[in-house]
């Protein structure tokens, strides 16, 4: 297959048109600039763009891509990596994703993105391109995709709305990722009413590779060629670009373009397997994969992170829709495509590999010392620009921003004091039950059965443990964990604290599955920046994350900002996703989120206070006020560093994080976990921690985790607790004998009933 | 399309193909794994084969050469997206030819085995009777299914008794196995039934049948994943033989075992 | 009893990926007369009694709100199946 050249013509804005014609107004607001913007594109250019350098110019200075309202404060992520926190990290900020060294000659790249916007519109497509395009980032670092995982979060769980979002969304996941063999191990599923009209649809995926294997997305080597391959390019995506129209004069306009791209993961799972062995045959220098703003995107970052030039002849571009204009064509969001730079003497070999798999490609052009990205339309000039200009040097903004009125009023509201925290549940069972059929807490197996956990045979933690887990040295047995988190309604009582709770419970996750936490990526989303108030959560978070990272020293390594998530004034809760990565040195030391052997002692980790703001409990009675739990990183450190070593020794047999739902859910979680059951005291802990039993069960103090070690273990298990200096208790025994959860003195809760509330709820609404 | 020389990835890391135990007295034995573009179990095959100590050998859709294989498996995956129906595109490669003949061939027929888009194609390619649809929730469904071995005469399953149950992983969208009533019940007849599902049919197949196999046994077709379930820690949480540690279930492995040993013997 | 179909294709400036997959498959079995494949659905609905003009119209109604979805795909067809209605 060769490149077909085009014969069509249409009566293109040419660079010299456009100098020639200073005059000729275009439609940049429609495009989504505004006017200093567009001043500043004429400034640089020292004459009006041409069509094709406005649409350009205009998709790569949006928000999405060019991150003009949040670069200033994401600054503080560089800023604040120490470099003992550096150790580790092959590749930074900036590339397509983070690299980790994991050791061994091992390395693992992940991220999350955002995909929330286009899931709303088309649930199914939506979901489905946003697992598309988060593994080709990873592949275009040169690494294997080798899991995935996707946190969710929906309006009411019985709106009318809500039904559409979760039937399609979990659909389009499943439909996309099982289709390209990537065991999806694990996310979140959350309901809250503030994303009725902005669900988040966010997506990770992970990657692994040999350390000499990283690609990076430049171009250098004057004279070496360049080639789009995959999928054919059409009008996805462009919809609102329509305006483009313009810069074609003739008089029939183009069909119109669909807003929505629509996935293949067949080609997808083709273009995986062909750039694997592109990268093993050593015929690429640079990789780029093509996402948000198409060709734009890719011919300005790969020339600017090269040589500084390349030139294109745009009607080289193999079409679906042969109407599309040269600005559609480089704004186009098509899916399932690459763009790669090929020394000429790799171009047989190149064409090779995709012969093999059926793949369609077509040589673009090349690369340039210039500094120019030039880019023809049949031998005629339509771009001529500096591609730094476009893809790095775009507007950054100081958006003004100022902590809300109304939070000293939320602040103030405390759950324990309000109408209605005032008088606790007299009967704990029915509580116990009521928190666990729960929305937020219920059983999410509706879900992940629609997902693959096993393909590739890797998987040796996925959901409902505490992080999924997915070996990666099937020699030795080296592995990583992820896990992914996020409270939305910590956030809104404090961004700052927030943040950092989102991090902490990452990497509590992790820690309590055995891994060493070793990196971060978080998908941060917002309402609109030109809110103030907005604009101040944001700034507030990053603030957080970016010292938590400090203070835990893992470093963010790469993800994503996505605002406007708003419908009219009302923005979403301050959604950071942060998402933590550890590392095994063999995976057979994983911990499970639940207890087996009868007779083993239950612990609990950690210090229990009254900290109900913003919980579970308080969300189910219809509060939101008040300050999120307090947060101490140097005891998340110890616990975590506990939870690692008793992993490693083999001192414990499950380890359960407490998080949202208290000491109640995690305990129904690790009974329900294997179908055993235990018997608990509550007593001593109510003494010791000055609470009652509601609040012993249903607060959510952090750094804290429950832990079955058996009996052989205790002396060193409790003398690991005492050197270290870490509050632990000895709550219960596993009992195998009764399939219950007896908290004795107050209630006894038969596994079965506790399952059928549990398991019934998702379900109920959605079969 | 032309084959390159440039070897497929089926393999991502730099693990050996040859068995896991090197003594093993099976190694001799190489059992061929098809690779269509879309298919997604393959590496997890050759996987199995190795640990059941024969030797995998990656085949391409494309080629014309069976290479010699004693067995072959046609794994799981979404060939072609699936797009036309499960199997359907597949079914005309080069490489079915081959095995199709190689199948049909009498007493010494080779043992094909296909798993979940593999047991589609074999279905399309009329190696087995029947099809698949979607399934009955029309949702993909990933869970341990519980399964009885009906039949412990076929190449692929002497080393089960009869009546034996196993609990291996299913993972599919067009899962639920379909065929006329004369069809079905010539399929019982003949004792071609090979799995049933047990403790609940998870997709509508008729008369709760999960696999299959041909008139001589050498071919057989299901659509649970017994490839899934071959390595202690990253099976399912249980088996049918009993608790078994933290996805430490491996019932499949006697699959590949049973073809190992039958083509030793 | 009398059917109306309906017939829902991809949008034509939206990607089919099923018809893509075929048009693929096709010279590789040696038909080559064909340069692109669409794929769509066709549903039956089968009336109760005469097909009136409400029910007609019920069923152009249900053709763009339940059996396509706007955003990706057309209704190119809604009307009486021939065979039934002689």
């Amino acid at each position: 297959m060769t490149a077909e050249t085009t014969s069509r013509k249409f009566n293109i804005d040419t660079v010299a048109h456009a100098e020639a014609t200073p005059d000729q107004a275009l439609p940049w607001a429609e495009l989504g600039l505004k006017e200093n913007e567009y001043r500043r594109v004429e400034e640089i250019l020292g004459r009006r763009p041409t069509g094709a350098e406005l649409a350009m110019y205009s998709v790569m200075w949006s928000e999405h891509c060019s991150y003009k309202s949040s670069k200033v404060h994401l600054r503080q992520f560089g800023e604040k990596v120490t470099d003992a926190m550096k150790e580790h990290l092959l590749v930074g900020i900036g590339e397509n994703a983070g690299v980790v060294d994991i050791g061994d000659g091992w390395a693992v790249t992940f991220k999350v993105e955002s995909h929330n916007h286009p899931s709303f519109v088309e649930p199914y497509q939506g979901a489905a391109t946003g697992v598309g395009g988060i593994v080709r980032d990873i592949i275009s670092m040169g690494a294997r995709p080798v899991a995935v995982m996707d946190p969710l979060r929906f309006g009411a769980i019985d709106h009318p709305d809500t039904a559409r979002l979760v039937h399609g969304i979990v659909a389009g996941i499943g439909g996309y990722g099982n289709s390209l063999g990537l065991p999806n191990i694990g996310g979140e599923v959350v309901f809250d009413s503030v994303y009725q009209g902005n669900p988040l649809v966010n997506a990770l995926a992970v990657g692994v590779l040999r350390h000499e294997d990283i690609r990076l997305a430049n171009a250098s080597g004057a004279g070496n060629r360049v080639v789009l391959f995959g999928a054919r390019t059409g009008g996805d995506g462009i919809g609102g670009a329509s305006v483009l129209a313009s810069e074609s004069f003739d008089s029939t306009k183009p069909s119109k373009r669909p807003a929505v791209q629509v996935g293949d993961p067949f080609a997808e799972k083709v273009l995986i397997e062909c750039c694997l062995e592109l990268f093993k045959a050593s015929v690429v220098e640079g990789i780029q994969d093509l996402g948000a703003a198409g060709i734009s995107c890719a011919t300005s970052e790969l020339a600017s992170n090269g040589d500084g030039g390349m030139h294109v002849e745009l009607t080289n571009v193999l079409l679906r829709d042969p109407s599309l204009t040269p600005g559609e064509i480089l704004m186009s969001e098509s899916q399932e495509r690459m763009m790669a730079v090929v020394t000429p003497e790799n171009v047989a070999a190149f064409e090779a590999i995709m012969d093999k798999w059926a793949v369609e490609y077509s040589w673009l052009g090349e690369v340039t010392d210039t500094g120019r990205l030039i880019i023809e339309w049949a031998g005629e000039k339509i771009v001529d620009v500096d591609p730094r200009t476009v893809a790095h040097e775009g507007p950054v903004y100081e958006r003004p921003y100022h902590r809300p009125t109304w939070l000293d009023g939320v602040q103030a509201d405390a759950f324990t004091t309000s109408s209605a925290g005032v008088e606790r549940p007299a009967d704990l069972r029915e509580a116990v039950l009521e928190l666990m059929a729960s929305p937020n807490m219920c059983a999410k197996d509706w879900v992940t059965d629609q997902y693959d956990r096993y393909v590739q045979g890797n998987t040796a933690l996925a959901m409902p443990d505490d992080a999924g887990v997915v070996r990666v040295d099937e020699e030795t047995g080296l592995g990583v964990a992820i896990s992914t988190d996020a409270n939305g309604r910590y956030s809104y009582l404090d961004p700052y604290e927030g943040a950092r709770l989102a991090l902490a419970e990452a990497y509590r996750n992790v820690a309590t599955s055995g891994a060493a936490p070793l990196a971060v990526t978080d998908c941060l989303n917002f309402g609109s920046p030109e809110d103030p108030e907005v604009m101040w959560q944001f700034a507030e978070t990053v603030r957080g994350l970016a010292d938590a990272c400090q203070e835990l020293g893992v470093p963010v390594t790469g993800g994503n900002v996505s605002l406007y998530n708003q419908t009219g004034g009302v923005a979403i809760h301050p959604t950071p996703v942060v998402g933590v990565l550890g590392v095994f040195d063999d995976v057979a030391r994983r911990t499970p989120s639940g207890w087996r052997e009868d007779g083993q002692a239950v612990y609990l980790l950690g210090t229990t206070a009254d900290e109900l703001d913003g919980s579970e409990w308080a969300n189910l009675r219809g509060h939101l006020g008040g300050r999120p739990p307090a947060l101490d990183l140097t005891a998340e450190k110890t616990l975590a560093a506990i939870l690692v070593n008793c992993s490693r020794d083999g001192m414990i047999d499950a380890a359960h994080d407490l998080s949202e739902g208290g000491l109640a859910a995690g305990l129904s979680e690790m009974a329900l976990r294997f179908d055993v059951g235990a018997r608990i005291g509550l007593d001593e802990l109510c003494e010791r921690d000055g609470i009652d039993a509601f609040t012993a069960l249903f607060s959510e103090s952090q750094a804290r985790a429950v832990v079955s070690v058996p009996r052989s273990e205790e002396v060193r298990f409790n003398d690991m607790c005492t050197a270290r200096n870490f509050p632990t208790m000895r709550i219960g025994v596993v009992d195998t004998e009764n399939r219950a959860l007896d908290v004795q003195g107050y209630f006894t809760l038969p596994l079965d009933v506790l399952r059928e509330a549990h398991e019934g709820t998702l379900p109920k609404h959605f079969s | 399309m032309t084959s390159s020389p440039v070897e497929t990835p089926l393999i991502g890391g730099p693990q050996p193909l040859a068995p896991a135990d090197a003594a093993s007295p099976l190694d001799g034995v190489s059992v061929g794994v098809v690779t269509f573009p879309g298919t997604l179990d393959d590496r997890d095959a050759a996987r199995a084969v190795r640990l059941a100590g024969g030797s995998a050998v990656q085949l391409w859709h494309g080629d014309h050469d069976l290479q010699g294989v004693d067995a072959v498996i046609i794994p799981g995956g979404f060939s072609y997206g699936d797009y036309l129906r499960a199997g359907a595109i597949s079914r005309f490669a080069p490489l079915m030819e081959q095995i199709t003949a190689a199948a049909s061939g009498g007493a010494d027929a080779l043992p094909v085995l296909g798993i979940c888009n593999g047991f589609q194609v074999l279905t399309e390619a009329h190696l087995l009777p029947g099809s698949m649809i979607k399934n009955e929730s029309l949702h993909f469904l990933c869970r341990d299914q519980r399964l009885r071995v009906e039949n412990a005469g076929t190449f692929w399953t002497s080393e089960y008794a009869e009546g034996e149950e196993l609990v291996i992983p299913l993972k599919n969208q067009d899962g639920q196995f379909v065929a006329d009533n004369r069809t079905l019940d010539e399929l019982e007849g003949e004792g071609r039934v090979v799995f049933r599902y047990v403790g609940g049919n998870p997709n509508g197949s008729r008369r709760d049948i999960a696999g299959i196999s041909n008139a001589a046994g050498n071919v057989v077709g299901l659509m649970p994943h017994p490839e899934h379930a071959v390595e202690a820690g990253f099976g399912p949480d249980s088996s049918a033989r009993g608790a078994v540690d933290l996805r430490g279930g491996t019932d499949g492995l006697g699959i590949f075992t049973s073809v190992l040993k039958k083509l030793v013997g | 009893m009398p059917r109306i179909v309906v017939d829902v294709m991809p949008k034509p400036e939206i990607l089919d990926p099923q018809g893509k997959a075929i048009a693929g498959a096709l010279p590789r079995i040696g038909l080559t007369g064909f340069t692109a494949v669409r794929q769509g659905k066709r549903f039956e609905l089968t009336v109760d009694g005469d097909v009136t003009d409400e029910v007609l119209e019920q069923a152009r109604h249900a053709a763009t709100t339940l059996l396509s979805n706007p955003v990706i795909e057309d209704v190119t067809r809604v009307e009486v199946l021939e065979e039934d209605a002689q």
